[in-house]
């Protein structure tokens, strides 16, 4: 089990760097002082206990929440707090814990709605189906279909989503995800709830991801396992605050965090 | 058979009437989840509006133009229907992102009273007509199948048509545009639609905006037909049942759904009104939509909701 920084993948600059994150609810201190940065191309993971605040750390980074202190560097521009639609029009994607997927929607355009961003035609043209806009949404269709390929969800394009198995899902969640052609992708939880063939399946499709199209991805995940395999930095969390940040071999030896999270277990 | 031709037609043309209206409940529904109770506000605002504007454009420009100067009014209108769209849009939606269905709901129903009032402040409440110079006269049909032919009256038809293009039109967006989806992503999931950067706020003024022009065209056909009153607003009412009946979500549902009623109810009224006493008209479209309620929830249409426990 070594980590993939000896893979001879490119790692980049600091994309995004948290600096400094706090968040209260009322008298919860969800996140105390937290900073952390994430390479582009990296594979970033974070991890923590159950309520150690790391969907709320990613739902501060995708503009769900507003941190009570602190900043975000993207790109080199610093911002107080986030704003989902922005976040997504910078080029980050994200899934979701409890998938949000648009249950009533088929596949095919669940997918699409993640190419919402790149249709510039306008609505009178869209109706019309007129000449530019007609071709825009084959061009559109054609991506998503490479995604379908790449999922390896062909068979269930036309299904209603939710109709469809959880495992399945969370792979349409990632599709949605990966339509918008993301520099930086959230994922919260990818493999919570799944099978070990389906958690394996996901591990795969989320290291191709990065490998062929070098999307830097931050991803939260409970099974430690899976984390330690894939990614190439961890962050640790306990109760809202920091306690490790380094190449999984680093963290897993680190005493804070066997105490912490890996308990007796380990 | 003639005298049951005719009654079907009536009910036909009526049902039609109601499901223009309930198309508006169905549109905001499948793009914001929100119930909107201000739908039947909406109808009478708009037809105010029209009423009003098509007496005073005349006046203001001196045209001497009967259908340019109706064209005129409908478009100002229209205009001010998204203009409300958009109010709604920035002071109540916006600051209800994420929020209860019955907060929502009761958002609508306060917005329905607003409406209702400054209607009649900025336009007064007088019983006004409008003219859009709908034939008015009945005309006798199929005279070579039946003996003295079927009644139908012209005005009844023209709606009729208007509704069923409206109704097709509208299906088509939906269904075939990136922005129909990205208005059916919306009404599924605020969350979600907002983390692949659909832009909530320019959706929603969007749908309101339809569903403020779906309210107009309803309120023109009503008004020209029976008179702006405020009796108008609780049309929406009449329309409760059909988006019970059609489902919520399903804009075909709102058409089926309202014929069924229309038809129902004219039907019910002359034939077992002799029997179990009148009035049969008020009541039947809410006991059709109470056995809807109790043996099929999501409608004919409508999607049915299983969730995972």
């Amino acid at each position: 089990m070594s980590d993939r920084g000896t893979s001879g993948k490119k790692i980049g600059d600091v994309i995004l760097d948290v600096q400094n994150i706090s968040l209260r609810f009322g008298g919860v201190k969800a996140l105390t002082d937290i900073s952390f940065d994430v390479r582009e191309h990296e594979v970033r993971a974070i991890i923590g206990p159950n309520g150690a605040g790391k969907s709320s750390m990613l739902n501060c980074i995708n503009g769900v929440y507003t941190p009570s202190e602190g900043s975000i560097t993207f790109r080199g521009q610093q911002f107080d707090h986030m704003n989902s639609r922005q976040v997504a029009e910078m080029g980050v994607a994200r899934t979701f814990q409890n998938l949000a997927l648009f249950k009533g929607m088929s596949v095919l355009d669940n997918l699409m709605t993640g190419r919402n961003l790149k249709i510039k035609s306008n609505l009178l043209l869209q109706a019309l189906r007129w000449g530019p806009a007609e071709r825009e949404e084959i061009q559109q269709r054609e991506f998503v279909e490479r995604i379908i390929d790449f999922l390896e969800i062909q068979a269930h394009r036309k299904t209603p989503v939710g109709q469809l198995p959880y495992g399945l899902q969370k792979r349409v969640d990632l599709g949605r995800a990966l339509a918008m052609e993301p520099q930086v992708l959230l994922l919260d939880e990818p493999m919570a709830g799944m099978n070990v063939e389906e958690k394996q399946d996901m591990c795969r499709f989320i290291l191709d991801v990065n490998d062929e199209f070098g999307t830097t991805i931050v991803l939260i995940e409970h099974d430690m396992g899976v984390v330690m395999d894939i990614s190439d930095r961890v962050v640790v969390l306990d109760y809202g605050k920091k306690i490790g940040d380094g190449p999984p071999h680093e963290v897993r030896n680190n005493p804070e965090v066997i105490s912490a999270y890996l308990g007796a277990s380990h | 058979m003639a005298f049951f031709l005719e009654t079907l037609i009536g009910g036909l043309m009526a049902g039609m009437l109601y499901a223009l209206v309930a198309l508006g409940f169905v549109l905001i529904y499948k793009a914001s989840g929100v119930f909107n109770f201000a739908q039947g506000a909406m109808v009478l605002f708009a037809a105010l509006a029209m009423a009003r504007f098509s007496a005073w454009v005349p006046e203001l420009t001196g045209l001497d133009h009967f259908l340019l100067n109706n064209f005129i009014a409908f478009a100002l209108a229209a205009a001010l229907m998204c203009v409300v769209a958009w109010a709604i849009e920035q002071w109540v939606l916006r600051h209800l992102v994420n929020q209860e269905g019955a907060t929502l709901l009761m958002a609508t129903l306060g917005i329905a009273y607003f409406l209702e009032g400054l209607g009649q402040s900025l336009f007064g409440n007088d019983v006004y007509k409008i003219d859009v110079g709908m034939p008015k006269d009945p005309v006798f049909v199929l005279d070579s199948v039946f003996p003295g032919g079927l009644l139908v009256n012209k005005e009844d038809v023209i709606s009729a048509l208007i509704a069923a293009a409206l109704v097709v039109i509208l299906s088509l967006f939906f269904q075939k545009t990136g922005t129909g989806r990205a208005l059916r992503a919306v009404a599924d999931d605020h969350q979600a639609a907002q983390s692949i950067g659909i832009p909530l706020n320019r959706i929603w003024v969007i749908v309101w905006c339809i569903a403020g022009f779906v309210a107009l065209v309803a309120g023109v056909i009503w008004g020209s037909k029976l008179g702006v009153q405020f009796s108008l607003a609780t049309i929406a009412m009449r329309a409760l049942p059909v988006v019970i009946l059609g489902g919520l979500t399903s804009v075909p549902g709102a058409i089926i759904g309202g014929l069924i009623i229309g038809v129902g109810e004219k039907l019910s009224e002359v034939y077992l009104g002799p029997f179990i006493g009148g009035g049969i008209e008020i009541w039947f479209a809410y006991v059709l939509a109470l056995v809807f309620l109790l043996f099929r929830p999501q409608g004919l249409f409508g999607e049915k909701i299983i969730d995972r426990v």
